[in-house]
């Protein structure tokens, strides 16, 4: 970076992409400012104030927010109103603490216990109980109005933000979120992304202080007070980013996608027809993946039949004569559901999941092929087995599923067995692919790699080597691709490389001609295919 | 049938069947309830040394409930102590669901 001190620009994540120029506006929650004590009684009228202050703020972002966002709010307020929790510490300030003293030590200590559990959903409470400790901080230290002046458009740079902090801010004018920490897979990324507000995590260390900053949250920069020149640019940038989502609408419109004169099917990914609302999604070609998971931590326990009917045949009638695949319940590994997966297994994503636990509890499993080969005959269905090592186990399945349709015939409801497929994300079941009857292939390249890499996916810390563009992942897609074109089978792809524009390239030259995306990435890998067959050079 | 139920203790116990154990989401509903109720209503991991406080969520999550241990609730005083216990029974036997009247 060439360019005096003033100049300077900060490299760190993508959380959310987008571009925000504005104000410079640091937040940090101001640790220093001094509290002047008062007597025993002022300092329990001021936290009482102070804790029902938060308390009513935390209730108005609850009601603004809701969802899933007033669910994390929730745990504040009840603790706020546990009488047995603020009484302790008032008894400290009743024994000559200080309101803000009393109240950061028990809280602190509450923090430092949840950080010391062995239970990762303990520990992540912490954040939020340390959302509460800094409000009722801040209250009781005069501050409180500090997110009102905030002004619109601004480039918000913390060193953390707590989901409540970023829902306190009007986003309505724009401006975007630099975090010196973060994790893009934090609450606040999926809001920021949720309201497309630009958001750049991890930068470091970045100056107390500047006038204007510009955020691209494509590039993962941050640069403070810019010269023209860097200006300049980034107004290019952003330029280049708007003419180009510009041009996906426009392209997403088209029918088909095609690539080298060949065309290119592109299916979504969806959990129910509640994300069929999406814009785009009308211009997919069908949906190339239905998860069936989400119906397992309904209230009530396991959903019956009838409600699993409903959400299948929502899906149908949506799609019409499109194609809409359903997988049968991939449960277990990391997805544990109680009084359905095993417990205590050393090793659960090699333990008893997917297609193995349904075929090893049949009574759950059958009532699910009860409601999808009822709703087979209300559409264009297909349905498909996860995790699946062996023919064995497809057949198995077949036949479970072929004795449910004939039961249900004998009771004179309409029913039929769809079309069975199965997922390619064991890598035995890559190599011996032919092995299998199946009426079509659909490769999970998330499980695929992190089986052939033997890197745990959610491992942070194995990032680097998690690479699905790995020579060997790319042989086993390539070789199933390429059975499915020899023996006229159909084999597409519904993991993350799908939706990713980086690893379109790889896929259509492995043989991929149908790929299933996340909705919001439609637009650009429809766009992306476009470019490459244009282009060419890719070859 | 007594006449008056003020000195009486009512129990109860109940699997806990929540996924994740007695986690933020579940505590709060537990001690919702719980504050809807007169009377004093205690729970506790089975055979702990302590009776812990069901309307305090603090000390609820405190707890560390497993998933699969079972609680123990007792109440007392107040007239409703055994509609307590039945409701929060009800409550982690159903699996906390959204609607809880």
């Amino acid at each position: 970076m060439q360019g005096g001190a003033q100049h300077l620009a900060y490299r760190g994540r993508t959380a959310s992409i987008g571009f925000a120029h504005g104000p410079f506006v640091r937040v940090d929650a101001d640790t220093s400012g001094e509290r002047v004590a008062g007597s025993l009684v002022e300092e329990a009228l001021a936290l009482r104030k102070a804790i029902d202050t938060a308390s009513g703020q935390i209730a108005e972002l609850a009601a603004i927010a809701g969802g899933e966002a007033a669910q994390i709010l929730e745990f504040q307020v009840a603790l706020l109103e546990d009488e047995d929790f603020i009484e302790e510490i008032f008894a400290a300030i009743g024994e000559g603490d200080a309101a803000d003293v009393a109240w950061r030590s028990a809280l602190d200590a509450q923090i430092a216990d949840y950080n010391s559990a062995e239970d990762e959903y303990l520990k992540a409470r912490s954040s939020d109980l340390a959302d509460l400790r800094d409000r009722v901080m801040t209250i009781l230290r005069g501050g409180g109005a500090e997110a009102l002046t905030i002004p619109s458009g601004a480039v918000v740079c913390a060193d953390d933000l707590p989901p409540s902090r970023f829902l306190e801010i009007d986003w309505s004018g724009g401006g975007g979120l630099a975090l010196l920490r973060g994790s893009p897979t934090s609450h606040v990324a999926m809001l920021a992304r949720a309201r497309g507000i630009p958001m750049v995590v991890q930068l470091g260390a970045v100056p107390e202080f500047g006038a204007t900053a510009l955020l691209d949250g494509e590039g993962a920069t941050l640069e403070l007070d810019p010269n023209a020149e860097q200006l300049r640019l980034f107004e290019k940038r952003r330029d280049i980013h708007r003419k180009s989502r510009a041009s996906a609408r426009a392209i997403l419109r088209r029918p088909t996608a095609l690539w080298r004169g060949e065309r290119i099917k592109l299916f979504i990914n969806i959990q129910g027809v509640g994300d069929l609302a999406h814009a785009d999604a009308q211009y997919a070609d069908g949906i190339g993946l239905m998860r069936t998971e989400f119906l397992l931590s309904e209230p009530g326990g396991l959903p019956d039949e009838e409600a699993q009917f409903a959400a299948y045949d929502a899906v149908l009638r949506w799609a019409g004569e499109r194609p809409v695949t359903i997988r049968t319940f991939d449960a277990g590994g990391d997805k544990p559901v109680p009084g359905f997966t095993t417990d205590g297994e050393a090793n659960p994503f090699l333990g008893v999941r997917g297609l193995r636990l349904c075929l090893a509890r049949p009574e759950i499993f059958t009532v699910q092929l009860r409601a999808l080969a009822r709703a087979a005959v209300r559409g264009n269905l297909k349905v498909m087995f996860p995790m699946v090592t062996s023919a064995d186990e497809l057949e198995a399945g077949r036949k479970l599923f072929a004795d449910v349709v004939q039961r249900l015939q004998a009771e004179g409801i309409a029913a039929m067995l769809p079309e069975l497929g199965i997922m390619v994300e064991v890598p035995a079941a890559a190599l011996s692919v032919n092995t299998f009857k199946a009426a079509f292939f659909s490769i999970g390249s998330n499980d695929l790699a992190q089986y052939v890499l033997a890197c745990d996916r959610s491992n942070g810390a194995l990032a680097p080597l998690m690479d699905p563009l790995h020579p060997a992942v790319l042989e086993l897609i390539a070789r199933t691709a390429e059975h499915g074109r020899r023996a006229g089978v159909s084999v597409s792809l519904c993991g993350d490389m799908a939706s990713d524009p980086r690893c379109v390239p790889a896929l259509l030259n492995c043989g991929l001609r149908e790929l299933s995306v996340t909705t919001s990435a439609l637009a650009q890998i429809k766009q992306t295919i476009d470019r490459l067959s244009g282009g060419g050079g890719l070859g | 049938m007594l006449d008056k139920a003020d000195g009486q203790i009512f129990s109860g116990n109940v699997r806990l069947i929540h996924a994740v154990g007695m986690h933020a989401r579940p505590a709060v509903k537990l001690t919702k309830l719980a504050k809807k109720f007169q009377a004093q209503i205690s729970v506790r991991v089975e055979g702990a040394a302590e009776w812990i406080n069901a309307k305090s969520v603090a000390k609820i999550m405190a707890m560390r409930a497993a998933h699969g241990s079972t609680i123990e609730i007792k109440a007392s005083g107040g007239s409703d102590a055994e509609a307590a216990v039945a409701a929060l029974v009800k409550l982690i036997e159903t699996d906390f669901p959204d609607e809880v009247s």
